[in-house]
This record gives structure tokens, sequence and C-alpha cells, in this order.
């Protein structure tokens, strides 16, 4: 409550809790309130979502100040030149603004992150509902795909799959933008690898709501197993859904640096925060500034993201006594 | 009957029915098959339901009522559970034979269930008014202009204040009383013609379950709808049902119009039962009586009359053959091998 508890009023025993008016009139929290005011006291999590509203301020506002040109432009009289008022954050290889890279590359990176996670959460949630609602056979074949793709590293996959695929599509324009066909590739190879602890998440979600009462209930007055499913167990199950998509942002951000600093990643001209670190590591001593800037972008995004994540665990577990 | 299959889904077979009776049960049986051998859940159950009529179903927990309401509704999860047999004969077709779908359209429309416990029965997630518009958008197809009147109506007719602002409101909102009142309204969203209440009054409190049971009393008056009440509360029975139907183990035991079921209670169990009733006439320094022994155990194949270990009057002819319904008076039937008035045997 927003109001300092009242002083007792005199004559009154001390101990007794005194409500006020206000208090007996305020109608009972929602959940989506409750939710509100525990994550408010989570201070990592509040950390994490301003950085977060920064990070795409600054990937987003930052096309007002450098177009697309300025960060593919090459000047090779210029390369491998450390901060200046010029180049606030130095050059690279060839001579490209790595400011103006770190902008055009952390939209590429927060995009690739939502959008391998909305793959990842369509395929998950997918899976493991049906395992979970339907059972039986279909449980068994799914969940033994599910845990197949489990014992296979997924950098491994990963880079087998990236390697496959490199290079088959064309770029791409969108919105009068040139995007590196491997964008696509690389958001369909993260989505289809990291499916598996989701649909993992999902079927036991779905093992326990379909169980309630409700479900039943539901049942009884004749709606269908379409409504059961996406009107009465998914809204029952979102939490850990959500929270799990959260991280899946940071893991899909961090899985592209991996494979693009591995050189099989999002190809040239496109920049993201991985390609930039591909090659810095020659430059380790001698060009602090190659990977300075894009590894703080992504060590900080990430961090901020698991932040959130966590943040929101708590505040929508709807156990949690913490108010 | 004429062996042509025809297209039409609802005129694949017209069993024959009494026009008297909205509903006809006929040698039901559940059984479940889990992991320590098959329970053995409702063992050849008959009944029928007449139009504008409240039966009662008592009986002790796991007896049966439940999954014999749960059959008829096709609710059963398959597997474990497995309807070896009978029919359902509703409206000129056994429910037992239609497709999922057409069982769908007629959940909640025809024949509406509501819960013991308001609790758990209502998702949590979702305001009551999403949850009262399902079975009006599903089943009625109104738009959302009439489902908000109609919702705003039924909610009214339940006795809840202020239902407007109700609606928007969510389960934990509701209290346990004004919660079953919300699933009644749901169930008679659509004007069924069967409700069927599975002990909806076990989880309130007495007050409480005194309103909810004039509710439903006046609402089946109101809109000519026939009741199946399941309760192991004989005072509910009594006050509600013109006829009762006793369950043991999986069979009926008893079927008799109230009165006669109280006043002069044919088989043993029934005896028993209203002999361990509290009685506000009676002295009440005596300890109240019990049945000694406890159900049988439903994994094993039923052989015999199931009461038989803890019936007093129990004989060799009870171990073999479970009797048959036999009637012993003006609509009333007991399934004894002895006439327990007379103490002969049949």
């Amino acid at each position: 409550m927003e109001s300092t508890p009242a002083q007792p009023a005199a004559g009154t025993p001390a101990g007794v809790a005194q409500l006020l008016p206000d208090e007996l009139e305020t109608p009972p929290l929602s959940l989506g309130q409750l939710t509100w005011r525990r994550f408010r006291r989570h201070r990592m999590a509040i950390f994490g979502s301003i950085t977060l509203v920064f990070m795409v301020l600054y990937a987003f506002g930052g096309m007002l100040f450098f177009s697309e040109a300025d960060a593919n432009r090459t000047d090779t009289g210029a390369r491998l030149q450390a901060p200046t008022r010029e180049h606030p954050f130095g050059t690279d290889t060839i001579g490209r603004d790595i400011l103006a890279r770190t902008i055009y590359g952390g939209q590429i990176s927060l995009l690739i992150g939502l959008t391998a996670m909305l793959v990842e959460v369509l395929i998950g949630v997918g899976i493991g509902a049906s395992a979970g609602y339907f059972g039986g056979k279909l449980d068994s074949l799914l969940m033994r795909l599910t845990e197949a793709m489990l014992i296979i590293p997924q950098i491994f996959l990963l880079l087998v799959i990236a390697k496959y695929f490199a290079q088959s599509i064309p770029n791409l324009k969108i919105m009068g933008r040139t995007f590196s066909g491997s964008v696509l590739v690389i958001i369909f190879v993260i989505g289809i690898t990291s499916w598996p602890y989701l649909a993992r998440i999902v079927r036991a979600q779905f093992l326990s709501v379909k169980e309630n009462d409700f479900i039943l209930a539901a049942r009884a007055t004749g709606t269908s197993t379409r409504d059961i499913i996406f009107r009465h167990i998914l809204p029952n199950s979102i939490a850990p859904i959500i929270v799990a998509a959260t991280l899946g942002v940071a893991a899909a951000i961090t899985l592209e640096a991996y494979i693009s600093f591995l050189g099989l990643g999002v190809r040239p001209p496109t920049a993201t925060w991985g390609n930039m670190l591909e090659g810095a590591y020659n430059y380790v001593e001698s060009a602090w500034w190659l990977w300075f800037f894009p590894g703080m972008l992504i060590a900080l995004t990430v961090l901020s993201i698991n932040f959130l994540g966590d943040g929101l665990r708590d505040a929508l577990d709807p156990h949690s006594r913490a108010v | 009957m004429p062996s042509t299959p025809t297209a039409e889904p609802y005129k694949r077979e017209s069993p024959f029915m009494n026009p008297e009776r909205i509903l006809e049960i006929n040698d039901l049986r559940t059984r479940f098959h889990i992991a320590e051998g098959t329970v053995y859940a409702v063992n050849g159950v008959s009944f029928h339901l007449n139009h504008g009529e409240t039966i009662a179903v008592v009986g002790e927990s796991g007896c049966g009522k439940s999954v014999t309401m749960m059959s008829i509704m096709r609710l059963i999860p398959i597997p474990p559970g497995e309807i070896a047999s009978g029919e359902v004969l509703y409206d000129g077709h056994d429910l037992l034979k239609i497709t999922e779908s057409e069982m769908e359209h007629l959940r909640g429309k025809d024949i509406a269930m509501i819960f013991q416990d308001p609790m758990t029965a209502l998702n949590p997630v979702l305001t009551i008014g999403r949850q009262l518009a399902e079975p009006l958008r599903i089943h009625l197809g109104l738009d959302r202009e009439k489902i908000r009147e109609r919702s705003i109506e039924l909610l009214e007719q339940v006795g809840i204040a202020d239902p407007a602002q109700r609606l928007g409101e969510y389960p934990h909102q509701f209290s346990g009383g004004m919660r079953q009142r919300a699933m009644i309204a749901m169930s008679l969203a659509c004007s069924p013609s069967i409700l069927i209440a599975d002990e909806p009054t076990t989880a309130l409190d007495v007050t409480i379950q005194a309103q909810i049971v004039e509710l439903v009393q006046r609402i089946r008056q109101q809109v000519n709808m026939s009741v199946i009440w399941i309760t192991h509360d004989l005072g509910v029975v009594a006050e509600m049902a013109e006829r009762v139907i006793v369950m043991y183990a999986g069979f009926i035991v008893e079927e008799a119009g109230v009165d006669n079921l109280y006043e002069d209670p044919r088989h043993p169990y029934t005896q028993a039962l209203l002999a361990a009733l509290p009685r506000v006439d009676k002295r009440r320094d005596k300890r109240l009586q019990s049945i000694p022994g406890a159900p049988p155990n439903l994994l094993v194949a039923p052989k015999g009359c199931p009461f038989v270990q803890r019936c007093q009057f129990a004989f060799d002819h009870c171990r073999e053959e479970m009797p048959p319904l036999i009637s012993v008076g003006l609509n009333h039937q007991a399934a004894c091998w002895l006439d327990v008035t007379s103490g002969e045997t049949r």
C-alpha cells in the first residue's frame, strides 16, 4: 500500500490492526496488478528493463544520426583507428565506423533474438502442448524426438545446419534495406535447435493443468478440444512460457554471436554484434576497441534480459508471497 | 431395425423409448484398467429419468455415482477408462454411439452438469463473464451484445447482485456459494433439458447448501428441466427428489419414490444407511449407528451381492448370484434375495 499506516487512534489497544476506510473500500488487486507489484520490487529486473529500453533506443534511435551507408562505408586510409572524436568507438580492420556498425548490428542482433525466440515458442509450445494434452503414443513419440534433440550439443547442431544452409538464400530487400539472407538462416537455425527445453516445460504444464476440475467443467459445457487447449490450458500455463521465452531471447543473441564469431553466422555487409567480433580476436591486445564495444553490448543485453527473466519468474509465480 | 445406413448422424438409429422418459440408461458398465488391475466401477446400472422429474442418486463415496454420470456425459478418460457395455438413450439416440463432435454439441446444451467443488471448477484466469459466455457462444452462436445481455440475465436468475459489475470479475473475487451460483448460471445458459448435479452442495456450508437446493428447485420449475442430483446427504434428498436411486459398489440396490424409501426401505443397505442418520427426535446420548465393515474391493470382479460381507441377513445364495432389481411395491424395486419385511427368500 502506498499510504503510510495510520497512527493508532488514541485509546485503541496497541497491536490491533487499524484499517483505514480507504483500504476497506479498495477493490482487491487483479492478477496483473499483483504481478506488477512483485516485479516492481525486483531491483535487478527493473535495472534490466531500463537497460533494455536504452538498448532498443540505441539500436533504433541511432538510425537518426547514422545512415546504413555510414555503417558500411570502408575507408582504407583510416584502418584500425583508436577511438577519436570523429570515430568515438574507433574503426575496424577495413576502416568502418564501429559506432555506426554497433547501431545497425544491434538492430539485427535484437531482431534475431526476438524472432528466433518466436520460432522457438511456436515449435516448443506446439510440440509440448500436443504431447501433454493428447498423451499416449503421440506423447512418447514427441518426447523421444525432444530427447533426441537434447542429447546433440546445440552448438554442434547449429554449426552443421548453418554451414549446410550457408549462402543458399539470396539477399533480401525489406523496406529499402538490404539484408543478408543468412539472417533468416540464423533465425531458423536457432529456432529449430532451441525448442526442446521449452517443449518439456510446456508439456509438464499441460499435464498438470489438464487434470484440473475446471477443464472437466469446460468439457461438460461442450467446449471443443481446440478451445480447451487455447482458451483454458494455455492461459493457465503462460507464466513459465513467458519466462522461458524471455531467457530464450538472451540465449538466441548469444548463439548468434557464437556462430557469427566462428564465421558461419550472418554474412557481411549486414552487421551484427556477433559478426563484429569475428576477426577481432587477432587484435585482442593491439586494438581493444574492436571487441570491447560489441562485446559489452552483447554482455549487457544478455545480462539485462536474464535479470528481466528472473524478475518475471518471481513476479508471475502465484505462490510467491513477496508483495 | 432397418439395416440401411443413412447419412444423417442423428437418424442412424432410433431405439424405442417410452415418451414419458427423457433419459434411459440400460446395463451400463464402466471399468478402469489401471496398473493394479481392473476397477469395476459401474456394474450394469439401469435407470431412467422422466420429463421434469428430479431423481437423487445416493450412496457412499466410491460407489460409482459420479462415474455413472461421467459415463453418461462421456467424460470418462479413455484409456484408462472403458465403457464395457450399455446404452444411454436420449432423445431417440444412444449417446454412447454418437461421434465425439455430436457429443460436444449435446454437452452443456441438452445435458449440463455442475460439480462438487466450485472452488476448483472455475478457470482462475478467465473472468466470470468470459466463462459464462462460452456455452452461449459455442451452442447458441450469440453475438457479443446478446451474450452480455443473457449473461446479466443469468446471473440475476441465480441471485447474484450487481451482475453487470460481477461479469468482469475473476473467480477468486467470488465466495464459495457465489461461485456455485455462477456455475449453475453457466450450466443453465443454454436452457438444458437435463441437469446433472454432482454433489453440488458438499463443499458448501449448510445455509448456502439450502440456498443452492432452493435455487435449483425454483429454476427447475421455471424452465421445466429434469434433474439428477447426486449426493450423500439424505436430508437434501428428502427435500427435493421425487425418486431415489441407492447405489452400492457400482450396483443399484434400491430404487423407490422418496416417501417409500424413507418409510419402508427394502434393501438391507438402505436400511442400514437410514439407521445411521442422526435424528433430531431421537435420544442423543447414544453413539450413532454405523455399518460394520468396509465396501468391497472394486479391483475384484463382482460375484454375488456386493453387500454380502456387511449384511446381517446374508445367506449362501447371496454369495453366488447378484440379485436383480425385484419389484417390491408400486415404483419400488430392491435388489435383494430376501424380502426383508416378511423374511421370505425369493
